[in-house]
């Protein structure tokens, strides 16, 4: 089967985050004053074969963890949904 | 015999050429080494240098942590050899788990490429080992991820087991507790975001760097003591004062 895959990468709250209060503050400066508590993330998609939803995500987990977060300063959520019963 | 360092050349490093000058001026032979490659057996020392180590691409050093080379750059610190990363290359340690924390983006998001003044904070380390404690260095920085971040019990455990080798007098990107540079538990592996390669001729404002790079060709020849302060005194002493915040 294969499902398509999305990681939400975001700073642990606590470290701080220049670049969502620089965005901020940007908004701010457009009127888009009643906006707070900005955090800039980055997400991502991909496709991932597996044999159900439960094995595609924890093998997104386990890329997410080794490769798009780094633990000591980001977390992820993964995501999972079916795209096709056959895996191509 | 000079000591041999190995300078790691990741695709986008571009500090290669000025550590390789450096050092091969305090009288050290250089040998490049590709990231490909996987050995590093022949060697006394080895930096990862400054640059975009694969384009910097999903964060600095998040790439360049699983090139070939680095599997032999931590058996190579495994074995108590001296490691050193500089800027782009303490990024790439951090990322590899060599040394604790992570570098975040520049307070203010600026790029800082400004001339800095750090303080020796430890002798303990292949980095430091030949300086004075509470020397200060007249030492630039380049970068536009040098903020040094961890958790609470990391800075702690840093602080008490004197392992920030090098703090900002006047901190320049937000790092916490003023951390330029940092060190392992075995003291072998520090990673600082300063370039000591940058700061070795008075015509271009410093050469404060030489020390740093003779501590690390002394480490090569002859690994630290454990415990004791190598050569601390033979420099100006003056009394270290430990900031905790």
């Amino acid at each position: 089967m294969r499902f398509e895959a999305t990681v939400d990468v975001q700073l642990k709250p606590g470290i701080a985050d220049p670049e969502g209060a620089t965005i901020e503050r940007a908004l701010e400066a457009l009127g888009f004053d009643d906006v707070a508590r900005v955090r800039a993330g980055r997400s991502f998609h991909f496709e991932v074969d597996a044999d159900d939803a439960g094995a595609a995500r924890s093998r997104t987990e386990e890329l997410a963890n080794r490769l798009l977060a780094n633990p000591v300063i980001e977390e992820s959520t993964v995501e999972v949904t079916l795209l096709s019963e056959v895996t191509r | 015999m000079p000591p041999t360092v190995g300078v790691v050349v990741f695709p986008g490093t571009n500090c290669e050429y000025d550590v390789t000058v450096a050092l091969k001026s305090i009288g050290a032979d250089v040998e490049l080494v590709w990231h490909g490659d996987c050995d590093l057996d022949a060697l006394d020392a080895v930096v990862l240098p400054g640059g975009f180590a694969h384009g910097d691409y999903l964060r600095p050093g998040a790439i360049a942590r699983f090139s070939p080379i680095m599997d032999a750059v931590r058996e190579f610190a495994d074995r108590g050899s001296p490691v050193v990363g500089i800027c782009n290359g303490f990024q790439v340690l951090t990322e590899a788990g060599l040394l604790p924390g992570a570098l975040q983006k520049n307070k203010r998001l600026k790029f800082v490429c400004a001339p800095t003044t750090v303080k020796v904070c430890s002798t303990d380390s292949v980095l430091t080992c030949a300086a004075g404690s509470g020397r200060e260095l007249a030492i630039p920085v380049n970068h536009f991820s040098g903020s040094y971040v961890c958790d609470g019990a990391t800075l702690k455990e840093l602080q008490s087991e004197d392992r920030v080798v090098l703090r900002y007098v006047e901190n320049p990107n937000g790092s916490i507790d003023d951390i330029a540079g940092v060190c392992n538990e075995t003291r072998n592996v520090v990673g600082l975001m300063p370039h000591p390669e940058r700061a070795m001729s008075a015509l271009l404002g410093s050469c404060d760097g030489e020390v740093l790079f003779r501590s690390l060709l002394d480490a090569a020849v002859q690994p630290l003591k454990r415990g004791t302060p190598a050569r601390a005194s033979t420099d100006a002493l003056t009394p270290m004062s430990r900031q905790v915040l």
